[in-house]
This record gives C-alpha cells, sequence and structure tokens, in this order.
C-alpha cells in the first residue's frame, strides 16, 4: 500500500515514455519489502515520501525544498550539496535529503560488477534514488542525511575507488565525449584527457579557490556532442590541420545510391536520390569541394572543418591525421550579463599525453583568475570586463586573426605608450612654436 | 535500522583517510570490443532508429542499442540494466551525455535478442522502461535538471514537463524522419543547469513575482550586504522596517519594477522566498540554438513563447506549443536544416507564421548591450 495517495502523479504513470514515476514507486515497494534484508541506514519509507511531497508541489504548484545549509566531508568544500524539506513533519523520511556527486568515469562506460557495487552503497545508506546523470556529468545520488556523509565518502574511497565530483566555487567534475573509444570523428583522445585533468587538478575539485565554478569539457570534434562550447568556461574541441581523406570508390557508392547519406540518419523519410551537389557541396559552408568528373575535390586550405560533408559521407570521408584542439574560454549559461559561447583563445593545441602544454596554460589561466576574478564572476564575465587580448596576454598566446570574428568597428584603440613614434611626452612649447594660440 | 559503521572513525577523522583518488579509470570499464579498437574506427550506420554500427580498421564491428531513460532513475532499475548487460552484452553498458543507455554487442546476430528483450520490459503502470531510438534525424532524449524532484529555486518541475513532452512526441524519438536531430532541453529555472540557452527547442521555468520579503527574520539568517550585491538590476537596497510588534529591524526593499525575477537573491538570503502557485510560476519556451560547428556556426536560443502556465501533471499547452513548433519545423525545413537554420532561412517573422505563434512586446530585447544586435537594422524583412 502506497503510503501517501498520488492522483496527479499516477497521471504520469500512463504513456510511452519511461515514467519516472513508476520509477520512484518501484523503489519505495522494494524498500519496503526489503527481500535482501538491507540494514536501511536512512528511513525506509524516503520513496514514500518523496513522492508525497512531489505531489505536494504539483498540487499547489510550487518547490517545497528548502536552501542548502552546508553540509560536506572533512576537508573537501564541495561534492556534497545540503538539501531540507520544508514540510518535514508531514515528510520525514526526507526531512533531510542532501545530494551527493560522485565523480563519473570518463566517456560513462560502466562494468556491471562497479555499477552493482554503487547501487549496494546508495541503497543501504541512501534513498537509491540517482540521476544518472547530473548535467554536469556526474553520477548524482538524491537523498541521504548528514550522519551517512563521511561513511559514503569512506566507503566509497575504500572500497570503490572512487572519489566525489565537484560543487560550489571549485573546478566542477570534467566531462567528454565517448570520443576514440567508439567515434571515428575525434580528433583527441577526449577521454584520457578528461581523466587526465580530473587527476592532476584535484585540489581544485575539492577546495574551494575559485571565485566561482569553473568547468572544463572535452569535445573529439566541432559536432560538439557534449556541447563544450555552450557549457564549460574552457572548452576543448577536436580539430586537424591537414586535409581530410578521401575515399573516392565510397563517394562514387554515394553517388550511385549504394551507402545511404549521413549513415541513414535520415533514413525515415523520403527525402530523394542523394544528391552530392545539393547535399554536400552546395552546403559547404566555405564552397572548398567540387567534382571534377567523378573525383571529389576539396581546397583543404579553404575548409574550416564544419564537419557536414564528413557528417553526410562517414564512408567516405575522414578527420585528417595533423590532429590537436582548440580551446575556448568563457562559456556560461545567461545568468547574470546574458548567455556566452566560448571565445576561441586557442585556435590548435597538440593534444597528446601528458598533455604538458595544455596543463601550463591551465595554470596561467587559473592563477591569474583567482587574482583578478571578483566574487560569484564566470571567468568569461572577466573576459568581457578586461578584454580578450589581456587573457591572451595572460595566456602568452600569439595574436592570431581566428580569435576574432571580425575586426573590430570603432577605431578607440587603447594604444600604448610605447607602441607610438616619439612617446606620450610631448612639450607645449615645442606645438606652439609651430601654432599660435 | 541500526547504525552501521563503514570504518570510519568521527573522532579521527584523519585516520586511514583516503583522498583526492579523483575517478576510477575508464580503462577499466571499456567493452573489449572498443577497448581493442580504440581509436581505430573506421566508420559508423545507423541500421535502424536506435541501432548504431560501428566499424573499425580491424573488420571488427560493435552494434549499440541505444534506449530511452527517465535519468530520475531507482537502483532497482539500474540493476535491471546490469542485468541486462550481463546477459547479452559481456557486462558492459554506457550511459550518454543525453540520459540514454546504450547496450553493445559485438555481432550483429545479437542484436535481435537484445532488442527484443529491451522492448518487452514495461513498468506495472505501461510505460516502456527501456524504449529504442534517440538516433539520427530525430529526437533523442531532453536534458533537464532537477525541478520539484529536489531543487530550491525550481519553477516548474523537470521529470513531469519532460515526461509529457517526450509522450506527445515518442514516435519522433523511435523514428529518423525530421529534416535533422532535434536536440531538446529543459530548465525549471533561470539558472538554466542544462544547456538549455544552446538547444533546438528548450523550456525554461520562470518566476515572474519579486520575492516576498520575510521581514522578520531576514537580518537573523541573511547578510544583508549580500542580498543587496546578489541582485543584477541593483532593485534591492539595505532599509529599516518596523514590525507589527514595534520592533525596528534591518532589512531590504525591492524595487518592483527593476526586478528580472532571477532569484539570485533568493540563492543568497533564503528570507526573500518567489516562487508562486498563485499565477506567478510557469514557463517560457526557447528555439533555434545548436552547439554543433555543421554548416552553421553554433548559436544561441531565441525566446519564443512569452509564458506558459504551471499545468500539472501534464502541461497540456508546453505540450501543444512545442508540437507546433516541431510540426511546423518538420514540414518546412530542408535536408540537413536544424531548426535554428531553418528559422533564419524563412526569416523570424514568417516562423512566427508557419508555428502559429504570437509575437508580443515582451520578445523584443531589452536587457543590457546585446539587445541593440538583436533589433532590426536593415529593410530586408518579409510581409
Ligand atoms: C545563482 C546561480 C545558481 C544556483 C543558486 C544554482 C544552484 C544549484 C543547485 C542547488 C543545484 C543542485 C540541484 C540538486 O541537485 O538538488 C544545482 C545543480 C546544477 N547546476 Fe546550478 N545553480 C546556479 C547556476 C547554475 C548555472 C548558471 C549553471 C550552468 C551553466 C548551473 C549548472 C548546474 C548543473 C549542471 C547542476 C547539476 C544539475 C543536475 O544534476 O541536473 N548552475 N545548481
Ligand atoms: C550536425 C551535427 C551533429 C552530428 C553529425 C552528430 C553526430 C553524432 C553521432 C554520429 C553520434 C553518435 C556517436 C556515437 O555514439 O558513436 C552523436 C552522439 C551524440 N550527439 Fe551528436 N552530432 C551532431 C550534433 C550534436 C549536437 C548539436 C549535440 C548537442 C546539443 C549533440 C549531442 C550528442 C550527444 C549527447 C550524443 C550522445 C548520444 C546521445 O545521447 O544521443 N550532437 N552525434
Ligand atoms: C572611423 C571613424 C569615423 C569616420 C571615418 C567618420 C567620418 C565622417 C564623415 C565623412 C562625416 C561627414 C562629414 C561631412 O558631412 O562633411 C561625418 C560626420 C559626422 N560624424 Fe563621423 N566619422 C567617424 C567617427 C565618428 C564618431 C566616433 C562620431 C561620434 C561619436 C562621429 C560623429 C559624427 C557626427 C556627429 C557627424 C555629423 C553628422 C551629420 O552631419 O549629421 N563620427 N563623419
Ligand atoms: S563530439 Fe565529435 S568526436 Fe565526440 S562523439 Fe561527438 S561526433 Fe564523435
Ligand atoms: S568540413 Fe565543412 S567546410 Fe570542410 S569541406 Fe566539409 S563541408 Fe566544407
Ligand atoms: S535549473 Fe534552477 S531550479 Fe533547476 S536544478 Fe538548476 S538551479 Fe535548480
Ligand atoms: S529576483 Fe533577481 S532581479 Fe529580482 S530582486 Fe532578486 S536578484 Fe534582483
Amino acid at each position: 500500500m502506497a503510503k501517501h495517495k498520488t492522483p496527479l502523479l499516477d497521471e504520469l504513470e500512463k504513456g510511452p515514455w519511461p515514467s519516472f514515476v513508476s520509477d520512484i514507486k518501484r523503489e519505495a515497494e522494494s524498500r519496503a519489502k526489503n527481500e535482501k534484508g538491507v540494514e536501511y541506514q536512512i528511513p525506509v519509507d524516503v520513496c514514500d515520501d518523496l513522492l508525497g511531497v512531489l505531489e505536494l508541489s504539483f498540487t499547489d504548484g510550487e518547490t517545497h525544498w528548502k536552501h542548502g545549509g552546508i553540509v560536506g566531508v572533512f576537508g573537501y568544500g564541495g561534492g556534497v550539496i545540503g538539501r531540507y524539506c520544508d514540510q518535514p513533519e508531514m515528510f520525514p523520511g526526507v526531512a533531510h535529503f542532501h545530494t551527493v556527486r560522485v565523480n563519473q568515469p570518463s566517456g560513462l562506460y560502466y562494468s556491471t560488477e562497479f555499477l552493482n557495487k554503487l547501487c549496494d552503497l546508495w541503497e543501504f545508506r541512501g534513498s537509491g534514488m540517482t540521476n544518472m546523470h547530473g548535467s554536469t556529468g556526474d553520477i548524482v545520488w538524491l537523498g541521504t542525511t548528514t550522519p551517512q556523509l563521511e561513511e559514503i565518502f569512506y566507503e566509497l574511497t575504500h572500497n570503490l575507488d572512487t572519489d566525489l565530483g565537484g560543487s560550489g566555487s571549485n573546478l566542477r567534475t570534467p566531462a567528454c565525449c565517448l570520443g576514440m573509444s567508439r567515434c571515428e570523428y575525434s580528433c583527441i583522445d577526449a577521454q584520457d584527457l578528461c581523466n587526465d585533468l580530473t587527476h592532476e587538478f584535484q585540489d581544485f575539485l575539492h577546495r574551494p579557490a575559485f571565485p566561482y565554478k569553473f568547468k572544463f569539457k572535452m569535445d573529439g570534434c566541432p559536432n560538439g556532442c557534449v556541447a563544450s562550447i555552450a557549457r564549460s568556461d574552457l572548452s576543448f574541441i577536436g580539430l586537424w590541420k591537414d586535409n581530410i581523406r578521401i575515399n573516392q570508390e565510397a563517394v562514387k557508392a554515394y553517388i550511385g545510391g549504394e551507402i545511404p547519406p549521413n549513415g541513414g540518419a535520415h533514413a525515415g523519410r523520403d527525402w530523394g536520390k542523394f544528391d552530392i551537389q545539393k547535399e554536400i557541396i552546395n552546403l559547404c559552408p566555405t564552397k572548398c569541394m567540387w567534382m571534377e568528373g567523378d573525383t571529389l575535390k576539396i581546397n583543404d586550405k579553404e575548409c574550416n572543418h564544419c564537419m557536414h560533408c564528413i557528417n553526410a559521407m562517414p564512408r567516405a570521408l575522414r578527420i585528417g591525421e595533423d590532429t590537436g584542439c582548440a580551446m575556448l574560454l568563457g562559456a556560461k549559461a545567461p545568468i547574470l550579463d546574458g548567455a556566452q559561447m566560448g571565445t576561441l583563445v586557442v585556435p590548435f593545441i597538440k593534444c597528446e599525453s601528458p598533455y604538458t602544454e595544455i596543463k601550463d596554460l591551465i595554470e596561467k589561466l587559473f592563477e591569474f583568475w583567482m587574482e583578478e576574478g571578483k566574487n560569484r564572476e564566470r571567468v568569461g564575465e572577466t573576459m568581457k570586463r578586461i578584454g580578450l587580448y589581456k587573457i591572451l596576454q595572460v595566456l602568452e598566446v600569439e595574436v592570431d586573426a581566428r580569435v576574432v570574428q571580425e575586426p573590430r568597428t570603432n577605431p578607440y584603440i587603447f594604444w600604448k605608450e610605447e607602441e607610438v613614434t616619439g612617446g606620450w611626452d610631448r612639450k607645449i612649447e615645442d606645438y606652439r612654436s609651430r601654432h599660435k594660440m | 535500522m541500526a547504525f552501521i559503521s563503514s570504518g570510519y572513525d568521527p573522532k579521527q577523522p584523519m585516520k586511514d583517510r583516503i583522498t583526492d583518488i579523483g575517478p576510477k579509470d575508464y580503462k577499466e570499464f571499456l567493452p573489449p570490443v572498443i577497448k581493442k579498437n580504440y581509436g581505430k574506427w573506421l566508420y559508423h550506420e545507423i541500421l535502424e532508429p536506435g541501432v548504431l554500427m560501428h566499424k573499425a580498421e580491424s573488420g571488427d564491428e560493435v552494434y549499440t542499442v541505444r534506449v530511452g531513460s527517465p535519468r530520475l532513475m531507482g537502483v532497482q532499475t539500474i540493476r535491471e540494466i546490469c542485468e541486462i548487460a550481463d546477459k547479452h552484452c559481456g557486462g558492459h553498458v554506457r550511459w550518454t551525455t543525453r540520459n540514454n543507455v546504450e547496450f553493445m554487442v559485438d555481432s550483429k546476430d545479437k542484436v535481435a535478442p537484445l532488442k527484443e528483450d529491451l522492448l518487452s520490459r514495461k513498468h506495472t503502470a505501461g510505460s516502456y522502461k527501456f524504449p529504442i531510438g534517440g538516433t539520427g534525424a530525430g529526437m533523442t532524449n531532453i536534458i533537464h535538471t532537477q525541478g520539484w524532484v529536489h531543487c530550491h529555486t525550481a519553477a516548474t518541475d523537470a521529470s513531469g514537463t519532460v515526461k509529457a513532452v517526450m509522450d506527445d512526441l515518442f514516435d519522433e524519438f523511435t523514428h529518423m524522419r525530421l529534416p535533422a536531430q532535434l536536440r531538446v532541453s529543459m530548465a525549471c529555472c533561470v539558472n538554466m543547469c542544462g544547456a538549455v540557452h544552446c538547444s533546438d527547442i528548450g523550456f525554461v521555468g520562470y518566476h515572474r513575482k519579486p520575492p516576498i520579503i520575510d521581514h522578520k527574520i531576514l537580518d537573523q539568517i541573511c547578510e544583508v550586504p549580500l542580498a543587496v550585491a546578489a541582485c543584477p538590476t541593483a532593485a534591492i537596497r539595505p532599509t529599516k522596517v518596523d514590525l507589527p510588534d514595534g520592533t525596528k529591524v534591518n532589512s531590504v526593499a525591492i524595487k518592483n519594477e527593476r526586478c528580472m525575477f532571477c532569484g539570485n537573491c533568493y540563492t543568497m538570503c533564503p528570507a526573500l522566498p518567489l516562487s508562486d502557485g498563485q499565477g506567478g510560476d510557469g514557463l517560457i519556451i526557447m528555439v533555434g540554438g545548436k552547439v554543433s560547428n555543421r554548416i552553421s556556426n553554433p548559436k544561441f536560443s531565441k525566446v519564443v513563447v512569452d509564458f506558459v502556465p504551471n499545468e500539472p501533471p501534464r502541461w497540456p499547452t508546453l505540450v501543444k506549443k512545442v508540437r507546433q513548433i516541431v510540426d511546423a519545423y518538420s514540414k518546412g525545413a530542408h535536408k540537413y536544416e536544424r531548426l535554428g537554420e531553418w528559422a533564419e532561412r524563412i526569416g523570424w517573422e514568417r516562423f512566427f507564421e508557419v508555428c502559429d505563434l504570437e509575437f508580443t512586446w515582451h520578445l523584443i530585447d531589452d536587457f543590457r548591450d546585446p539587445a541593440y544586435e538583436t533589433w532590426r537594422q536593415t529593410t530586408n524583412f518579409k510581409f
């Protein structure tokens, strides 16, 4: 028998899409039955009360969670988010319902052995409810009590060989696309870079030292499957510098209709016969492709590696072999000053373990931002305030036309004195000797 | 329920303490065929909605079956995923960035039994546990945030709105008949913990009433200067207030007409709540963003519906408006054209017409400098 009546939530058990309400109920029932005889360390009816408080929110259209208080594990300034219910008498099971962020493995692959161990721990010491995964990338565990936090941390580090993720004004848990593990487009080993930087910067991940949060994300190519350009303060996007590799036989097969375009992505509708001129050559944003007879030609120098032709004909075209990545700084959601996309600061850098050059750049950036950033200012806002050129100076990267979309439209240049012939120190007497008052 | 210690000793927190070990090495979790062909993939093909085949230089193939998930899931469901992975996939499984689950097998004959097994599993109330789809020129899972399930600033529910929209657009998840991929995202307040600001379609929970000031407790639980500093529009100033019982307290005053309902002050000070179930809170709909660099540059999403009321449990108005947009896009866009590229080609004035959406004064940007760039500085428009 359900503890609370949930007529509104029950409506969300209908329809084909996997129902989160059914999922919470499933967990509630499993806890009530407790067939495996688990010694639950937090209230058995936590999931019933979660349904109850959610039903109440559905009834009055307002959230019933209070502000997080400061909770966490000893020595860490992040990884746990305090959460309390504002109706603890009605729903004692979720009176304390803290979130734990567990650092996910790069690329989100798991062995079932490891996953089952995670489940055992979370069922025993928490609500059993999770987000697979949080938007930042972590495994998010929803709902436990304060006394369980150190216990969970102890078991995670001792038995599961895994750490907490980031929250607060820390480095947030880095995240990447699946990269080379299963994507032929990947120009960099996104998983390795992600894993390496996560380990390298553990201190920043666990101890707040920044003005505000800071996120790294890595996309293996400009398709951007983890949306690093929009969601990370420092985004790494894989690129190639040399030529797209062409298999002319496969080009002919696409033209002949033997291979479906775009890996078959459009199979659900009749779009007519594949037309290489219309679908590839004319859509190339730089117009750097053409046919010579039945041979496809690319003027690679003019290609801006947008990925369109490669996406559309993956068996005929492959990324080049001189690969590395671009680095873009400062993306953030609209709060406070409007949304920002990442701005290109490093057009190309080699991206090979142990990533020394990349780490040097990051260290320069962190040092500068900890010094110059204002409280609760994202690095993109700092950059906006002080200007892109100053950031390039901090990073000691050469100025390059690639970092702008277009040159400035006003002449208000802050020349430096040493750049101007003769300097700024002028004598009025000299001037007057040429111009009478 | 007796407290069971893990071995941690609260009196000696540093004893045997292990810290800063980071995540487990991802290489331990790769399925053998993935590990063997790492970085050596030649090409991929989507065999049918939800089923991918990747071919390696070695000739090896890996078949992936992608299924949707509600993201919010209990360990019972995760254990069931493990059980399936043990049965079919040698004990390996992965999640995608957009909260799908991927089951991988190393030969084609293993695909059909895996698919059959996945589709046969349903919740007792009827919904699929593991619907197959989310690939190619179709819709994949909706990235979303916490909502009323877990967040203190949520202006709407995340899981509920997503479930309602996904039920309605379910056929777009299981088919590949749109002009290009359609990325939909949801955030339950303007903090936008998801990447709603760069999605083909995004819906965002939204407050419309300024904070209520709890003068009685404000000074006890908040730092007044922090609350003042939190406001991006400088709507908050310190003041002194006479309580009904005659005591004088330090508090704040808010210039309501300057408030943009962002909730930053509430984040800094719990005595300034702004949730409102009495007609204030609801959602906005944004469209036309993208993050990929394909053909055109990444773009921000634009607000095209200024307000949709909160209508739990199934948000019919939200579902209807999203559907109108998807249908018009599906009908009007060229092959490969993302929603924002289509809207730019036909012009936003035409977009509102074909989607049957009303353009109101709320949709004219007046927030700081970038607003100017969004006004029209040409006579190139359509009637
Ligand atoms: C004043 C600003 C913000 C506040 C007060 C805030 C607060 C929170 C809180 C309380 C959570 C935890 C929710 C939970 O697990 O119960 C959270 C999660 C998160 N926040 Fe924020 N947030 C803010 C801004 C942002 C922004 C601007 C972004 C992204 C650009 C962001 C990204 C995230 C992400 C990715 C998560 C994880 C959510 C998930 O698991 O789905 N936050 N935030
Ligand atoms: C036209 C541009 C794009 C192409 C051609 C493309 C191609 C692909 C391909 C081939 C995969 C499958 C990779 C694999 O699993 O082996 C994939 C996965 C993915 N893509 Fe993209 N992508 C594009 C744009 C985007 C955009 C704009 C986003 C996000 C806003 C995105 C997000 C994802 C995510 C999250 C996955 C992981 C699988 C999933 O959850 O569906 N992609 N993409
Ligand atoms: C690249 C920089 C600029 C160039 C090349 C430029 C050039 C000109 C020219 C050729 C004229 C017409 C003069 C005439 O009718 O004889 C003009 C007029 C004017 N300019 Fe500029 N200008 C520049 C920047 C500015 C700036 C920065 C301002 C003010 C902030 C400004 C304010 C004006 C005004 C007020 C007029 C008079 C307009 C009128 O007659 O209605 N200009 N400018
Ligand atoms: S970002 Fe590029 S390399 Fe990474 S998964 Fe997406 S398409 Fe592949
Ligand atoms: S990657 Fe883009 S720019 Fe380069 S040739 Fe292909 S379509 Fe043209
Ligand atoms: S978007 Fe807002 S309401 Fe939703 S989880 Fe993030 S901070 Fe909370
Ligand atoms: S909601 Fe935002 S704009 Fe309104 S008073 Fe609070 S901080 Fe200022």
